[in-house]
């Protein structure tokens, strides 16, 4: 018996037959009692009642009643919607546009908060390691033997390894190529779980002595774009940073390294760490603190356990080691914080991205919700028809809330193409320097599935309610008689409901372009921050000489020959060499240092950051001496020990006395300073002024420096002359990279250009679908007053009198739209924290912009239906109202 | 509106509706349209069976399987779903028919006070 109820179409057509047949014997009997043949149906109907409500109250009783309401459903709402391609093909291009926005952020927020690292096995177990310094507020490195004490020491964590990020140039094609690559204990590939898909990881022991295993594992890509993909590539040697090391594997495609922000392109044991780092050998200094390192929980070991261990191990560190590590700790960090990569920054900006992508989609909702509540007008007769005929209301609001789903459903497919599209999209909004090949997570899975069927079942009722609560006013009666003509009738609810759609959004984009316009000004403030050096006609390269078999004599000759050379070029004012280059990705050499007269508090031990620089390097770089001179040739190995400190330093150490002549102790060496520099920028734009000094790099010298050239010529010539200069010393040198220090700068505020473009894009895009909103109802309020526009013009309105009427209508909403995003956008804007740069949350400039482009659009979108009202024909328009 | 109107009605004759049918299919099988005259005769014309509230009530009875139906020809006519009384509808009508009785045993019982309360 059950089985008739799975077939709805058969039990459809059984109960229409049992009421014909019903119909037919009362039919019979009625004719039999004496009536005519119409009388006799009519007197049966009569008699029956309500035929189609008596059906549609029986399948009511149906079981599966719902399903096949549904197919109902979705085959009508199919049928409407192919009906009118037009308004489908605009209400699935803004949802998917709403939704594809959503899904892509998603997918990319997913990416660095769960599994920023492909192919990384238990990534949810992976915590990233920092060093910590009483008196100092960020995290520091840890030196490499307290890393190999934790490791040896702790209970609760396995795999422990090291990734500190380093680079290296290589010649790939014509051009020199910075290459982002990793410095890795020898336990890397076993505790990521990654197999090389080529050759092996690295051995126990290739993390031990001094570049006492020149090895290396390169990535999928680079053996691609260097080797060709040469199958016999194991084996094989490739010099690197001057270094020749033996290529013992081959990282898998799609591994990119541990390291959120770049794809990683090689990989070397921490041996070689004296060839890609500066500062010596570092594995057996404890107070070199360099390792970047992530460590893996056991299972089942809570993050706070496994702090409390790290705790109780560096207290016992500090208290063994007390001229180390007094006041050291460590700490643990969730991947999405890890403080030495783009996670920490990266987050909050994807946290803004999906809230103005959130925002994004409530605008195309309301400009999908007024297409539909426009139609729903036109389709009010066919509802009041439907209801007449018995349908239930729940039936009539369902069949809303399915054409909803119809296209929410649609743009969700939209929107995962959107996203999939843009899984690498991210990295489009960050400016990649030159050769360094970024790479941020962003993959789709089933968590951003699951975003977006949520984010689109949040549309459908969105959708649906606007007509829903239409369709529940309907008044059969009311509705059949007045509508039967197909006027479109517009109450005052709805013209209202319409109205405060349109106000939201325009709130919610005046509100973006708000946010768009206070990024945009930050990045303003962020390129007119002095950063204490001159950015104009300042050039810098490298010069790694290290593992070329250049050792300090003969480096500091090469040195002296390419500074001779490169101040002979035409158009070079100076040049000079330092070891390292302002807002430079490597760090800097640091010292804990005495000054003569100076008591530090007890329990601080401040350590400080230096550069080593030769002579020339102030008036090359354009950092102002507030004292003393500059470093001379004389300041060699054979002259005293001197310094150069920055202002802050002779501030905080000094306290208004003059530094120069007086002593102070670097590295347990005593040096007399013979100057004070300007503060300047080090390590970031946004850096507060920070102590410095500079000491002279004959007297702490490196093989590796920067070389620094103030030239009026063009980049392009001045790089091409420095390389022919370094190639005629030294053939075998790498050609390098010669940026400017404009470009330098504009590097660094890599994140606040990705929110510019960001916020731009998105902004634009909300600006649009506002103005397609605004447009939609100016134009269906002109359509409805046609009447009343054209008894104006009979009265004597002129068209500009009527032009005013419309354009004040829209303007009206736009203001209210304005005040409501006003009054919120200075709620909201503080929350975009570190993206803005001195620039007030609520900068009245950004405001004022925002309003002048809403106002602009507004007038835009009010203008065509407004100059539509004037051409119409007053006589006309009244006859046909009639 | 007309739905309204029919689910107040329902409400009210829900239970009796369902007794009427089962009792009088107790007595042999039948048809719709033969089921409404049957109930319309023997209550004397009173009782008058909206078919709005037949049909639904005889699938909601066939659903609960309280009765079966079967499509059988009519001599001269389109074919006839007749419905006939199963066993477990058999047991159906007999609590139906008892709660019946403890109703209008109850009714009477309030009605009556009020009538002496009236009469001396």
């Amino acid at each position: 018996m059950n089985w008739r109820w799975l077939r709805p179409k058969r039990r459809n057509e059984e109960l229409r037959e049992e009421v014909d047949a019903h119909l037919w014997l009362a039919e019979r009997e009625e004719r039999e009692a004496g009536r005519g043949g119409e009388d006799a149906r009519h007197a049966a109907r009569l008699e029956f009642g309500n035929v189609a409500m008596a059906e549609e109250t029986t399948r009511d009783h149906w079981g599966m009643r719902w399903l096949d309401d549904f197919r109902q459903d979705l085959r009508g709402g199919v049928r409407m919607l192919r009906r009118s391609p037009g308004f489908t093909l605009l209400a699935v291009l803004c949802l998917t546009l709403g939704m594809g926005t959503n899904a892509a952020v998603f997918s990319a927020m997913e990416g660095v908060l769960f599994r920023p690292y492909p192919m990384v096995a238990h990534q949810e177990r992976l915590m990233a390691l920092s060093g910590t310094a009483r008196g100092e507020s960020g995290p520091t490195g840890v030196s490499w033997p307290d890393f190999e004490d934790l490791r040896k020491s702790s209970t609760l964590l396995d795999g422990m390894f090291v990734s500190k990020i380093t680079g290296t140039t290589l010649s790939l094609g014509n051009r020199a190529e910075t290459l982002p690559g990793s410095i890795v204990s020898a336990n890397y590939f076993d505790a990521i779980g990654v197999r090389p898909m080529l050759g092996r990881g690295f051995v126990p022991g290739e993390d031990v002595g001094s570049n006492a295993h020149p090895v290396v594992v390169i990535s999928y890509e680079l053996w691609q774009r260097l080797f060709k993909g040469d199958p016999e590539i194991v084996g094989k040697t490739q010099r690197l940073t001057g270094v020749i090391h033996t290529i013992v594997g081959v990282a898998p495609e799609g591994f990119r390294g541990t390291f959120v922000g770049w794809a990683m392109q090689f990989w070397v044991p921490a041996s070689m760490e004296e060839t890609f780092e500066a500062g010596g050998y570092k594995l057996q200094d404890r107070d070199a603190r360099w390792v970047e390192s992530f460590v893996k929980l056991k299972p089942g070991v809570t993050a706070p356990q496994a702090q409390d261990e790290v705790s109780a191990i560096a207290t016992r560190l500090a208290a063994t080691y007390p001229e180390t590590n007094r006041g050291r700790g460590m700490k643990l960090w969730p991947l999405w914080q890890t403080p030495f990569n783009h996670a920490g920054t990266l987050l909050p900006t994807l946290e803004l991205m999906l809230a103005v992508a959130l925002f994004v989609l409530v605008i195309a909702c309301a400009n999908v919700g007024n297409l539909l509540l426009a139609r729903s007008f036109v389709r009010r007769h066919e509802m009041s028809v439907r209801a007449a005929l018995g349908a239930g209301r729940a039936r009539l609001l369902r069949q809303m809330l399915t054409e909803g789903l119809i296209l929410a459903g649609l743009a969700s497919g939209g929107a995962l193409l959107v996203a999939y599209l843009s899984e690498h999209a991210l990295v489009l909004f960050f400016p990649v320097s030159a050769g360094v090949a970024m790479y941020l997570p962003g993959a789709l899975d089933w968590r951003v599935f699951f975003a977006c069927a949520v984010v689109s079942v949040f549309t459908t009722l969105l959708l649906g309610l606007f007509p829903a609560m239409q369709a529940s006013k309907i008044d059969v009666a009311a509705a059949l008689k007045t509508e039967m003509a197909g006027v479109v009738g517009g109450g005052h609810g709805k013209a209202w409901a319409r109205s405060a759609l349109v106000v939201v959004q325009v709130s919610l984009s005046f509100l973006l372009l708000v946010g768009a316009g206070l990024v945009v000004k930050s990045l303003q403030r962020l390129r007119a921050i002095d950063p204490g050096f001159s950015t104009r006609n300042v050039y810098v390269t490298p010069i790694a000489l290290n593992g070329t078999g250049y050792d300090a004599v003969r480096a500091k000759t090469f040195d002296d020959e390419l500074l001779r050379r490169v101040r002979a070029l035409p158009g070079v004012e100076s040049a000079a060499l330092a070891r390292l280059a302002p807002l430079e990705v490597k760090s800097y050499s640091s010292s804990q240092i005495a000054v003569d007269g100076y008591v530090s508090p007890p329990d601080e031990q401040e350590t400080v950051e230096y550069n080593e620089i030769g002579p020339e390097y102030f008036s090359t770089i354009g950092i102002p001496l507030a004292a003393g001179r500059e470093f001379a040739a004389t300041d060699d190995e054979n002259g005293a020990l001197v310094a150069i400190v920055n202002e802050t330093l002779a501030q905080k150490y000094w306290k208004g006395r003059d530094p120069v002549g007086t002593r102070m102790q670097v590295k347990g060496r005593w040096m007399t300073v013979v100057g004070v520099a300007k503060d300047s920028k080090y390590e970031s734009v946004r850096e507060p002024a920070r102590a410095f000094f500079y000491v002279p790099l004959r007297q702490s010298f490196a093989v590796s420096t920067t070389l620094h050239v103030r030239s009026e010529g063009s980049a392009q010539t001045l790089s091409a002359e420095v390389a022919r200069e370094v190639k005629s010393l030294d053939a075998d040198l790498a050609a390098y990279e010669l940026v400017s220090m404009e470009e330098v700068v504009r590097r660094a505020t890599a994140s606040q250009q990705a929110a510019v473009k960001m916020l731009a894009l998105l902004g634009g895009l909300a600006l649009l679908l506002a103005a397609i909103g605004l447009y939609a109802v100016m134009a269906y309020t002109v359509s409805q007053s046609a009447r009343e526009l054209g008894l104006r013009m009979a009265l004597g309105a002129g068209q500009y009198d009527l032009l005013r009427l419309v354009m004040a209508r829209g303007v009206t909403l736009t203001v209210m739209g304005v005040a409501v995003g006003a009054a919120v956008a200075i709620g909201l804007t503080r929350l975009m924290g570190n993206l803005l740069y001195q620039v007030s949350p609520r900068d009245p400039s950004a405001f004022v912009a925002a309003f002048v482009a809403m106002m602009i659009t507004a007038v835009a979108a009010c203008f065509l239906p407004a100059w539509r009202a004037t051409q119409a024909d007053p006589m006309r328009t009244l006859r046909s109202g009639d | 509106m007309a739905k309204e109107k029919y689910k107040s009605r329902t409400e009210i004759l829900q239970g009796t509706l369902d007794l009427l049918i089962l009792q009088t299919l107790e007595w042999g099988p039948r048809h719709g349209y033969a089921l409404s005259k049957a109930i319309r005769t023997n209550s004397g014309e009173i009782l008058r069976v909206d078919t709005g509230s037949l049909y639904p009530a005889l699938h909601r009875l066939e659903h609960a399987g309280w009765i079966a139906a079967e499509w059988k020809p009519s001599e001269a006519g389109p074919r006839l779903r007749v419905y006939r009384l199963t066993a477990k509808g058999k047991r159906q009508l007999r609590r139906e028919v008892s709660r019946w009785e403890r109703i209008t045993a109850a009714v009477a019982g309030v009605l009556r006070p009020a009538k002496q309360e009236v009469e001396p």
